[in-house]
């Protein structure tokens, strides 16, 4: 029902050009470094689409943190409710399934997973609830007290992994392995796929039908815009439409973190998440704040970060060379967008931004 | 020095000095409107100027021009004696004119010293006490206290005003301008104010306010300007004149006679309510008197976002079937009482009733009715929105959409158009028909004919015509007081805060909006 869908959606090609250019300009900047660029953008390939098992195994897993982060990032601009976040809900969500995992699998057994998946998006929610708070309450930026949350989740995973949470050894700063019933069951057999990406494939058709189709979506997308027709033509209770969106939002990044720790590394230690909450902004703004666009640019991200370790194992390319793609795909979505002026992009981020502000006051 | 050479110049010259700042039939047009049509303003060295004139009457426009913001098609400005085209508003201050808008333009989060050092274009480095100094300096010039080191952003108005002033001087100049300055300020820091005016006036200097209060105008210039449809139509000392000339100035002789030629109520007679379609209403009213109370409000007080009391203790009833006309001059509080009875304000003191179901055509419709990327659809579904529950059902809502486009005479490629690619006036024609949609129970409009052409404007006062026939109650604001008149059952008048009943009267619906008795 929006008057103009995410532009970028129905021009792949514009897309599949943008893609293509700055794919380009990391084959130039590898060679300009005297590395075999050639052989890094084939191993980048090979470790994304080039196999059933890099596809299945390695990008399809990656992506699915990336999606799950990417909505709740897309969700909460469009109410213009600017969460940075999700790095930190998604750490709380982690710890929290981590600490059921290990502590209420002999009481909950093969309810376990379900509980920990259900206590991390909670977690997640109650990590947004405090900058949700402090806006309503103190109007407090949410750009800054989410980004500050982000390191007290950090921190606070560092130390319960040093703490309450360590292995039994007291050696590594990481948490014992859970249980094998707070696993969750693999979607492929043989594979790394787990059901976790079957939930974020169904989230994101699930949140945009929400959006367009229901009266609490409609709000949503009301307040992103324009905050004071919302309240003054439409009625709409501005502050407790963004509490929920912030809960929503928070408690989509909490799955993504319990999924991650339930589904792929088993075990709670620092590094849990390369920064999937930081990348979600990309993933999100890429795909104009469309939840169906967030599946596929949830996805390429998938790939690229999928792609680039086995760079890093095949040509010696250091992985991080991927973030420097990541970040020229969003620069020239947004520069081709404000040259061709008029894009549902930037018009979209523009109301939000204007939005955010009023609200702010 | 400037006292002493406009002393000097005084002596030589004879008794009467140049005007620091004079402007000569000035016009000036937008698109089809005339804002100016020979407006004339002479501020002498030493003395207060008070511009008056109605909402509209182009007493902004006049001053924007004066200080560079706006150029003018016709007409001459001399500053000091000499023709000057000012080109920007640097322009003007480098000729010693300084203008204090209605809204204020300091850097929140910087201090006093800061904002003065910013706007008077430090150059090199930045010396704090050297800046702090300079603002108590002027300060004194003028004789009040500003604490140079506060932060712009934990002033009161009062003193952000101040600040502005300060700001002025910084930069040199002799002719100050200040638009409304009192309309946001306590009575004793009005008071004070003036009398500042006054003493910076004292040191050869002139100041212009622009104002809608005539005691203010008499009692604290010494001459007095009024503007009426962008004439000047008098030029007095204020010793010599008295309200009741002012008013006559303002609103012109013969009251209503000057305006007959304007079908305001157009739309009305061609209803076949008669030739008189004011008295027609008007009896109408009186016949529903009896009508059921729908909006209920007892000694509301309303303090608006920046904490200014903006309504002090209202108490006002709206029958079903009559339309309650609003009146007042921009500031008065007719704004902020409006947003309460359509219950999109609390109050912060007082009892409001109204009823559930309220449309409300606010001022602002850009910013507080549509939203303008959403579809056409969408904005009649925002009405409503805060209480919907569970799904959206699009196809019934562009159905409805497709049928208020028809029944209202919208312009639009269909339901899903943006409503930012419509005209202003089917932008506001689309509000009025969402508002006016299931029956509501009540209505409040605020300037709902603004930019309408004559048939839409004549089509809408039909309609609120039909609504009142159908038991609604309507309460309407106009700036266009013939307008009001013509359309309404009783009158009110909000001044300074205060509402008082007037007769359907154009000369006491005036007198009361300016506050004369």
């Amino acid at each position: 029902m929006s008057a103009r869908r995410a532009s970028w959606l129905r021009e792949p090609a514009t897309v599949a050009a943008i893609a293509a250019l700055a794919l380009a300009a990391l084959w130039l900047a590898l060679r300009l470094a005297g590395l075999d660029a050639t052989r890094a953008m084939l191993a980048l390939w090979d470790g994304s689409f080039g196999s059933s098992y890099a596809l299945v195994s390695s990008t399809l897993v990656r992506a699915t943190p990336l999606i799950l982060t990417g909505l709740a990032v897309a969700i909460a601009f469009r109410a213009g409710v600017w969460n940075i976040g999700a790095e930190g809900q998604l750490l709380a969500g982690a710890a929290t399934a981590a600490a059921l995992g290990l502590f209420a699998s002999p009481a909950l057994g093969p309810f376990t997973v379900v509980a920990a998946l259900a206590v991390g998006a909670l977690a997640g929610a109650f990590w947004a609830w405090i900058a949700a708070y402090l806006r309503n309450r103190f109007g407090v930026l949410e750009v800054i007290s989410t980004i500050m949350l982000n390191f007290v989740a950090l921190y606070a995973v560092g130390y319960l992994v040093r703490g309450p949470l360590q292995e039994p050894t007291h050696i590594y700063p990481q948490s014992e392995p859970l249980p094998a019933v707070a696993e969750l069951p693999k979607l492929i057999a043989g594979s790394r796929l787990h059901w976790g990406f079957a939930l974020a494939v169904l989230a994101a058709p699930v949140a945009w039908w929400v959006l367009r189709n229901t009266a609490a979506g409609f709000r949503v997308r009301a307040v992103g815009r324009n905050p004071d027709a919302a309240r003054v033509a439409g009625l709409v209770n501005v502050e407790r439409t963004t509490m929920r969106v912030f809960l929503v939002s928070g408690a989509l990044a909490g799955l993504a973190g319990a999924i991650e720790l339930t589904g792929v590394t088993f075990a709670l230690y620092e590094n849990v998440s390369p920064g999937y909450g930081y990348t979600a902004i990309a993933v999100a703004l890429l795909a104009g704040l469309d939840p169906l666009g967030v599946l596929a640019t949830g996805l390429l991200f998938g790939a690229l970060e999928a792609g680039s370790l086995a760079m890093q194992r095949e040509a010696a390319v250091p992985s991080v060379v991927v973030n420097v793609v990541e970040a020229l795909l969003v620069l020239l979505i947004l520069g081709v967008a404000r040259w061709r002026g008029g894009s549902a992009i930037l018009s979209r981020l523009a109301g939000v931004g204007s939005g955010s502000t009023e609200a702010a006051r | 020095m400037d006292v002493h050479r406009s002393a000097h110049d005084s002596l030589t010259s004879e008794s009467t000095p140049p005007p620091l700042l004079a402007l000569e039939q000035i016009a000036k047009r937008f698109g089809t409107v005339d804002a100016l049509v020979g407006a004339s303003l002479h501020a002498r060295p030493g003395t207060v100027h008070a511009l008056l004139g109605e909402n509209g009457a182009g007493k902004t426009t006049l001053m924007r021009i004066a200080f560079g913001e706006l150029k003018p098609d016709a007409g001459v400005v001399r500053i000091d004696g000499s023709v000057s085209r000012l080109a920007s508003p640097a322009d003007a201050l480098a000729h010693g004119i300084g203008m204090v808008h209605q809204h204020f333009t300091a850097v929140p989060a910087m201090t006093v010293a800061e904002n003065v050092a910013l706007a008077s274009g430090t150059r090199g480095r930045f010396r704090p006490a050297g800046a702090r100094a300079r603002v108590l300096e002027l300060c004194e010039q003028v004789g009040f206290t500003l604490d140079p080191g506060a932060l712009a952003g934990d002033l009161s108005v009062g003193m952000q005003q101040r600040l502005e002033i300060v700001k002025a001087l910084a930069r040199g100049a002799r002719v100050l301008i200040l638009d409304e300055p009192t309309a946001l300020l306590a009575p004793a820091e009005a008071e004070e104010l003036l009398a500042m005016l006054s003493r910076f006036a004292a040191r050869g200097n002139a100041a212009v306010i622009i104002t809608h209060k005539l005691r203010e105008a008499l009692s604290a210039a010494d001459d007095v300007t009024v503007l009426r449809r962008g004439r000047t139509t008098l030029a007095v000392r204020a010793a010599d004149s008295d309200a009741v000339q002012l008013t006559a100035a303002m609103l012109g002789e013969s009251g209503v006679a000057g305006r007959g030629a304007r079908d305001v109520g157009g739309g009305v007679t061609n209803e076949g309510n008669g030739e008189k379609a004011r008295d027609g209403a008007r009896g109408e009213g009186v016949r529903r008197e009896g009508g059921q109370v729908v909006i209920d409000a007892r000694d509301l007080v309303l303090v608006d976002g920046r904490g200014v009391q903006r309504v002090r203790g209202v108490t006002l009833a709206v029958r079903a079937g009559e339309i309650l006309g609003v009146a007042g001059v921009e500031g008065a509080g007719q704004h902020e009482l409006l947003r309460a009875l359509a219950g999109r304000m609390k109050p912060s003191e007082g009892a409001l009733h109204v009823p559930e179901r309220i449309g409300f055509v606010p001022a602002d419709r850009q910013r507080d009715a549509l939203v303008a990327g959403f579809t056409l659809a969408e904005n009649v579904a925002l009405s409503g929105a805060g209480a919907a529950r569970g799904r959206m059902r699009w196809k019934e809502i562009e159905r409805r959409t497709s049928e208020l486009l028809e029944g209202h005479d919208i312009v639009a490629s269909g339901v899903r158009a943006a409503a930012e690619s419509l005209s202003g006036g089917n932008q506001q024609k689309l509000v009025l028909a969402r508002e006016l949609d299931g029956a509501p129970h009540a209505l409040v409009a605020e300037n709902p004919t603004r930019g309408l052409d004559i048939a839409a404007t004549a089509a809408l006062h039909h309609r609120l015509v039909e609504a009142r026939e159908a038991g609604m109650a309507i309460v309407l604001y106009s700036s266009d007081l013939d307008e009001l008149i013509a359309m309404s059952d009783r009158l009110v008048v909000m001044f300074d805060g205060h509402l008082t009943e007037v007769a359907l009267d154009r000369d006491a619906a005036g007198r009361a909006m300016l506050g004369a008795s």
